[in-house]
């Protein structure tokens, strides 16, 4: 695998920003685009343009085909049984909020127990927050050790015939802890708890099986698999999905309506009211074939190594400090250089043309856990190379320099 | 952009070793502010007298060189002054952040005008205007009694 070839897809890195080759360490907050993604957008939009759906002229046809293209790609790609079990959604954060509050409705009450982890982004706690409000739900949180993995014997304890769900992310934005969703799958299903799981971290950089997994929903988002914004993708066992209420209401999702009677359209229309992104979805097919094209063993291999080579050099570095040291760790890494907020690295760092996030990257029960207000955080993706990481702690050093720090 | 107008030399020194850090004795305000993008916390003590003016100023806080600098330059600077005239120079402190780059004041000396410009470079950085002006809508909800927390997210 060549990945100056790879890299070379990408029109943005031809581009100076800031007078600066770009060194892009921001993708566990979005990736950067591919030509094949921006050309399908772009052709979809000058020469095939319809909305899907209802209409029998061809360009109707054409499109509908084509969004159901990547649906069926969506369901190759995480292994799922049936194209029907694939909703799309604005981003992950809506398919979340789709199962927590339609699950919710069903089958939460009074005292009844949601579980998820210290390390859930705000869009897998938030959601489930408003349970509480609303039906007064109670949430446990399941702990972490200081290296940020789950003590997976902890959240067994909090399993009560009180708990309806379990919600836990599969790769953490923070720690890069990669989750073992399979053990947590079979301990939950053991006393029959449903599970559901944010994969917005996992799928542009591991493997996601959802048939070996057997969790119940899967959550992600396209633009962080080099795709495009505004299409999220909700993976549910057709069990659940069937039984579940709707989300939200108008065309496209009914079958039938009468003045004293709405019939719900079958999945997966049931789940897409309204006007899709439907450009978007067409053109994350490509995405897909550029993900399955490099291979997902190839993908992880290349990844692994640049963060092997950037957790070594970043230590030989005096006071910076990586964040958690989890059994099995992904591309994600979170800092802090002792004497230099997160902020003022993320600047300085931004004028060498290395583009970092800081900040509690929507994780402030975690980095409440850990003691820290904010850290700084460098995310690889397909693109980066050893001399992206070379930038990246050549940049650190500039940074150590201007705060004087010995 | 330059970094240098951003990381002067008394930008890196007040985030460094803060001026008037701590609990001021005998406080008659305070209040606290939130920067909910960065998590950057202030909590400003001030001691107004009978005439308002401002007797003591201090603040307790975590955050990045540029908030902590221009905290520690605020309470440089206003200490001294009526609530009027801290009110005037906070106006003018946020007119050359947002808007002019210049600093148009009648309360403060050459001295002082140029202390407070060294901030004037976070114009160029729009993500950082709430690092800077944090610590100056804290002072202003202290003085007017508020009791919420500022918010940079909902002020701003």
């Amino acid at each position: 695998m060549n990945i100056n070839e790879i890299k070379s897809q990408f029109p943005i890195f031809s581009k100076k920003i800031n007078g600066k080759t770009l060194v892009y360490l921001d993708n566990s907050n979005s990736s950067q685009k591919p030509m094949g993604v921006i050309n399908k957008l772009n052709n979809f939009y000058k020469n095939e343009f319809s909305n899907i759906g209802r209409s029998i002229h061809s360009l109707a046809v054409n499109a509908t085909n084509k969004f159901e293209e990547t649906r069926m790609s969506v369901k190759n790609f995480i292994n799922a049984k049936f194209k029907e079990e694939i909703i799309f959604t604005k981003n992950a954060t809506e398919a979340i909020n789709l199962v927590a509050t339609t699950f919710g409705q069903q089958n939460i009450e009074k005292g009844d127990e949601i579980i998820i982890t210290e390390l859930e982004h705000h869009s897998n706690y938030v959601p489930w927050h408003f349970l509480r409000e609303t039906r007064k739900a109670i949430i446990k949180f399941a702990p972490i050790n200081e290296d940020g993995d789950i003590i997976i014997d902890k959240l067994k304890e909090l399993i009560t015939p009180k708990t309806k769900i379990v919600a836990v992310t599969h790769l953490s934005n923070v720690t890069g802890t990669i989750i073992p969703i399979k053990e947590i799958v079979e301990i939950a299903h053991k006393k029959n708890v449903p599970v559901l799981v944010d994969g917005c971290q996992s799928v542009p950089h591991i493997k996601v099986d959802v048939s070996d997994l057997d969790c119940d929903f899967y959550a992600f988002s396209a633009h962080k698999v080099y795709g495009p914004t505004g299409v999220g993708i909700l993976y549910g066992k057709k069990k659940w999905l069937e039984r579940l209420p709707p989300y939200i209401g108008g065309g496209a999702m009914i079958s039938e309506v009468k003045k004293e009677k709405i019939i719900y359209a079958q999945l997966p229309e049931k789940y897409e009211a309204g006007t899709m992104p439907t450009a978007e979805v067409i053109a994350f097919n490509e995405s897909i074939k550029f993900m399955q094209l490099i291979g997902k063993d190839n993908l992880m291999k290349h990844e692994k190594e640049i963060t092997n080579y950037a957790l070594e050099k970043l230590r030989k570095i005096n006071s910076v400090k990586i964040i958690g040291n989890p059994k099995n760790k992904a591309g994600v890494i979170a800092f802090t250089i002792k004497g230099i907020h997160p902020h003022d690295i993320a600047t300085i760092l931004d004028e060498d043309g290395v583009a970092i996030r800081a900040g509690h990257h929507c994780c402030q029960i975690l980095h409440e856990k850990l003691n820290l207000i904010a850290t700084a955080r460098a995310s690889i993706g397909i693109y980066n190379t050893k001399d992206d990481i070379d930038a990246l702690c050549k940049a650190i050093e500039n940074c150590r320099k201007i705060f004087d720090l010995k | 952009m330059d970094l240098k107008q951003l990381y002067q030399d008394i930008i890196l020194e007040h985030g460094k070793s803060p001026r008037n850090l701590g609990i001021c004795k005998d406080y008659s305000h305070e209040a606290k502010g939130y920067n909910p993008l960065c998590g950057d916390k202030v909590h400003v003590y001030l001691k107004l007298n009978s005439g308002k003016k401002v007797e003591g100023l201090t603040f307790e806080g975590d955050g990045c060189a540029i908030s902590l600098a221009s905290a520690s330059i605020m309470t440089e600077l206003v200490k001294g002054k009526s609530f009027d005239e801290a009110k005037e120079i906070m106006s003018a402190f946020l007119n050359m952040i947002k808007n002019t780059s210049e600093l148009q004041s009648n309360h403060l000396d050459e001295d002082q005008k140029t202390k407070l410009m060294s901030l004037s470079g976070v114009k160029q950085f729009p993500m950082r205007v709430k690092c800077a002006t944090l610590a100056w809508h804290t002072l202003v909800s202290a003085m007017e009694e508020k009791k919420e927390e500022v918010n940079t997210e909902v002020i701003d």
